[in-house]
């Protein structure tokens, strides 16, 4: 019981068996009134926080394996959304070849490999795989949109899993700060985030109405976001932060330095995916997680934080060279 | 010999197509409620190889032995290997594209397997043409349907296949994929009437998917 994941596990499911009561409560109070998102919305959030538990409990292979098929979901539906040509078939196929590769040197502990794969192999070689097609028109856009979704969905998602190497156990650093165990800031950086999107959107309705909540941040590309919903969502999420610090080890003031991260990067990642769906078009990405449009829209804001917070810890505590 | 065909495409569907389906391309399916619990001919627009496969895959194991795709038989059965692939696990109906005869007809040919209460998948593009391009539908199913009025038609619209195996590649890359099913539907009337109105009704799915993914409101 005083494994922090296991006390973090207990936190996480005993919120959603109260947010399931409080959506069936709902449902049968105001028959008349529509829940059925929410409830869909509360029941994946079960499958996901399942899944995302057992792998970390399991094995560490099992957690790279799980980040590994969300980075192959999040870029396939990247790459079914934007306006590929024929003539990158095979560059594509070679995009996905990346995602075990980039898991493989995390799971191998090659750090260097790592962190210059994606944005310095794959980021040369892709341009000679569309070269080979002998189709010049339009290979700027080709080159510039699968090397995109790589970086985002696979090399920063991967960082997420990096942090499992980086920390393999508690430890108390050089500098004499004692840190949680790389599954335990695992845990710290996906609860934070996903908060973080879930008080960006609850601050956002319950302020809708208010003179303070009519303020957008970003009109044209996501006119449902508003400054009192960003506010509630950073304080909300560096609240968290501190409160968890029983997770992380970090100090009071490494703690809010976190918290701020996290909800400025996540929201920050939140509107660039929005951004891009206005670009191609589209309401939801996709349909695969019920009630939550598609997995763009739940590793959007992941993308940005993970390797964020990944620096963050390699930077203040162990300052590496790199 | 044919119950043991029909244990292997079993067999082939559960641990080779539906792994692959629903894990490496993943598939959307919209109108599910349409499809049909009695023989019928399903019109889709064809542009991938996986088209046939991934509209056998929407019905329950048990009913695929009764379903079969029409297809070329100058293409299908040319090889050993593709026509075990596409007779035995695909329980393809081929038909003659050229050196039609009175026996070697394929309207004979998909009428005789209608009455023998075999559920047809017909793609009256005639091909896979350009990926994701839909060319006019040829008159063969017009002919079909008007010699079988009571057997409902069920329009199909599939965007993506053609991405992820089009013509000419040998190697799938997983995109998502939609399928719309519409809802079955009877045509009566002159012969090039009926090829239209089948041609509208998938056109039709083509414009409501297209309404469902690209708006630009809300969000």
């Amino acid at each position: 019981m005083n494994n922090p994941v296991i006390q973090m596990g207990i936190l996480v499911f005993g919120l959603l068996a109260v947010a399931t009561l409080v959506v069936e409560l709902l449902k049968w109070r105001k028959p008349e009134a529509d829940f059925e998102e929410l409830a869909l919305r509360t029941r994946s959030w079960w499958w996901m926080a399942g899944f995302f538990f057992l792998s970390l409990m399991v094995h560490s292979v099992l957690s790279l394996m799980l980040f590994g098929f969300l980075s192959f979901l999040a870029l396939k539906e990247y790459f079914s959304l934007v306006p590929l040509r024929f003539e990158d078939h095979r560059a594509l196929l070679w995009a996905y070849i990346a995602i075990p590769l980039q898991y493989w040197w995390i799971h191998t502990d090659w750090k260097a490999m790592v962190v210059i794969f994606i944005p310095v192999y794959m980021f040369l070689f892709i341009p000679l795989r569309l070269l080979l097609k002998g189709q010049p028109k339009g290979m700027i856009t080709s080159m510039a949109q699968i090397q995109w979704g790589l970086m985002l969905f696979v090399y920063c998602i991967s960082h997420v899993a990096f942090l499992l190497i980086l920390v393999p156990t508690d430890l108390t650093t050089s500098m004499g700060e004692h840190i949680g165990s790389g599954k335990a800031l695992v845990l710290y950086l996906v609860v934070l985030t996903e908060v973080n999107d879930v008080a960006q959107y609850f601050w956002g309705k319950l302020l809708g109405g208010k003179p303070i909540g009519n303020v957008k941040v970003a009109p044209i590309i996501s006119p449902k976001k508003t400054l009192a919903g960003l506010a509630g969502g950073v304080l909300t999420t560096t609240t968290l932060a501190v409160g968890l610090q029983f997770l992380s080890g970090f100090s009071l003031l490494y703690s809010i330095a976190a918290g701020l991260l996290i909800s400025v990067a996540g929201f920050i990642g939140d509107l660039v995916i929005s951004a891009v769906k206005r670009d191609v078009g589209v309401k939801d990405s996709g349909t695969l997680i019920p009630g939550h449009g598609g997995m763009l829209d739940r590793v959007d804001s992941l993308a940005y934080t993970a390797p964020l917070f990944f620096h963050f810890v390699n930077y203040f505590f162990f300052q590496s060279p790199w | 010999m044919r119950h043991i065909n029909n244990q292997l495409r079993i067999l082939f569907f559960i641990f080779f197509i539906k792994p692959l389906l629903l894990v490496l391309v993943g598939l959307n399916v919209f109108g599910r409620q349409h499809l049909p619990s009695k023989p019928f001919i399903l019109v889709a627009n064809h542009n991938s190889h996986l088209d046939a496969l991934a509209l056998m895959n929407l019905f329950p194991l048990h009913r695929i032995a009764k379903i079969r795709p029409v297809a070329a038989q100058d293409y299908f059965t040319t090889s050993p290997i593709l026509n075990w692939f596409s007779t035995v696990l695909m329980n393809i109906l081929p038909i003659p594209r050229k050196g039609i005869t009175k026996t070697n007809n394929p309207l004979t040919k998909m009428s005789d397997a209608l009455d023998q209460g075999y559920s047809l998948i017909v793609f009256p593009e005639g091909s896979r043409g350009e990926p994701e391009v839909m060319e006019s539908f040829r008159s063969g199913v017009g002919h079909l349907i008007q010699k079988h009025p009571n057997i409902p038609v069920v329009p199909v619209y599939m965007r993506g296949m053609g991405r992820s195996l089009p013509r000419g590649e040998l190697i799938l890359i997983p995109f998502f994929c939609d399928i719309v099913i519409g809802k079955p539907q009877h045509f009566t009337g002159e012969r090039p009437g009926i090829v239209q109105s089948v041609e509208a009704a998938v056109k039709k799915l083509e414009e409501e998917h297209s309404q469902m993914f690209w708006e630009h409101d809300n969000i």
